[in-house]
């Protein structure tokens, strides 16, 4: 089971910062977007935007990055520290 | 050699700059930046703020941006410390402090440091307002140009 994150304003729009997922087939961070966006609303319209960051086990990533059962993959939106 | 702190405490910008020079007779120069809560964010006034960050992968993005620095300036010695939690109008909210032989590089890799964090290390700002809303802090365009330019 993958460990997902949801951070700042992307966690309170999905109402929900961690899950625990089995990716099955779903072996990059793309298609991992995709099966989310398919639970419908809030969650298409949110990945849709364009502006989502991922990051895989603590390194910022893309989406077309490869992902596994092992890993950690952290979902949000850009940065606004300092 | 650096020090990372992610904190809710604030901090002594003398303490701290004393500590990065603790003795040395090599070092020329130090810089500082401070960042500070602002009571006025795009024509609103700001009551408070909370930090939020991703306590697993700040500390590496924190660490990651100052051996960036120190790879492409004389950095002798750096202290890098971010707050958490709720801050309010006045607050200190980060520190960069840099030690090096000579200005320029301590300069450079001040800022360096700060527009990277910007674009880079996982903290989200969500600002609460006089009138009692809160909202999200939007990225700004302006830090993304910012940290592009020393990928010149």
């Amino acid at each position: 089971m993958a460990t997902v994150l949801y951070f700042a304003r992307l966690g309170e729009q999905l109402k929900t910062s961690s899950e625990e997922l089995s990716l099955d087939e779903m072996g990059t961070v793309g298609k991992l977007v995709d099966h989310l966006q398919d639970r419908g609303e809030p969650w298409s319209s949110e990945f849709e935007s364009g502006r989502i960051l991922v990051a895989i086990n603590q390194e910022m990533s893309d989406f077309d990055s490869a992902i596994s059962d092992s890993d950690e993959i952290a979902f949000f939106p850009p940065v606004t520290g300092g | 050699m650096s020090k990372i702190s992610v904190q809710e405490q604030d901090f002594d910008v003398s303490r701290e700059l004393r500590a990065i020079c603790n003795g040395r007779t090599d070092i020329g120069a130090t810089v500082s930046f401070v960042g500070l809560v602002r009571d006025m964010n795009l024509d609103d006034s700001v009551a408070g703020m909370t930090l939020q960050h991703y306590p697993g992968m700040t500390d590496k993005a924190l660490q990651k941006i100052v051996s960036e620095a120190s790879q492409r300036w004389e950095v002798q010695d750096a202290t890098l410390i971010h707050r958490v939690g709720e801050l309010r109008p006045a607050d200190q909210i980060v520190l960069v402090c840099i030690a090096s032989s000579h200005r320029h590089d301590a300069f450079e890799a001040c800022s360096f440091i700060m527009d990277y964090l910007k674009t880079r290390a996982p903290f989200w700002k969500k600002e609460q307002l006089k009138d009692g809303s809160s909202r999200w802090v939007d990225a700004r365009e302006s830090d993304g140009h910012a940290a592009g330019r020393w990928e010149k």
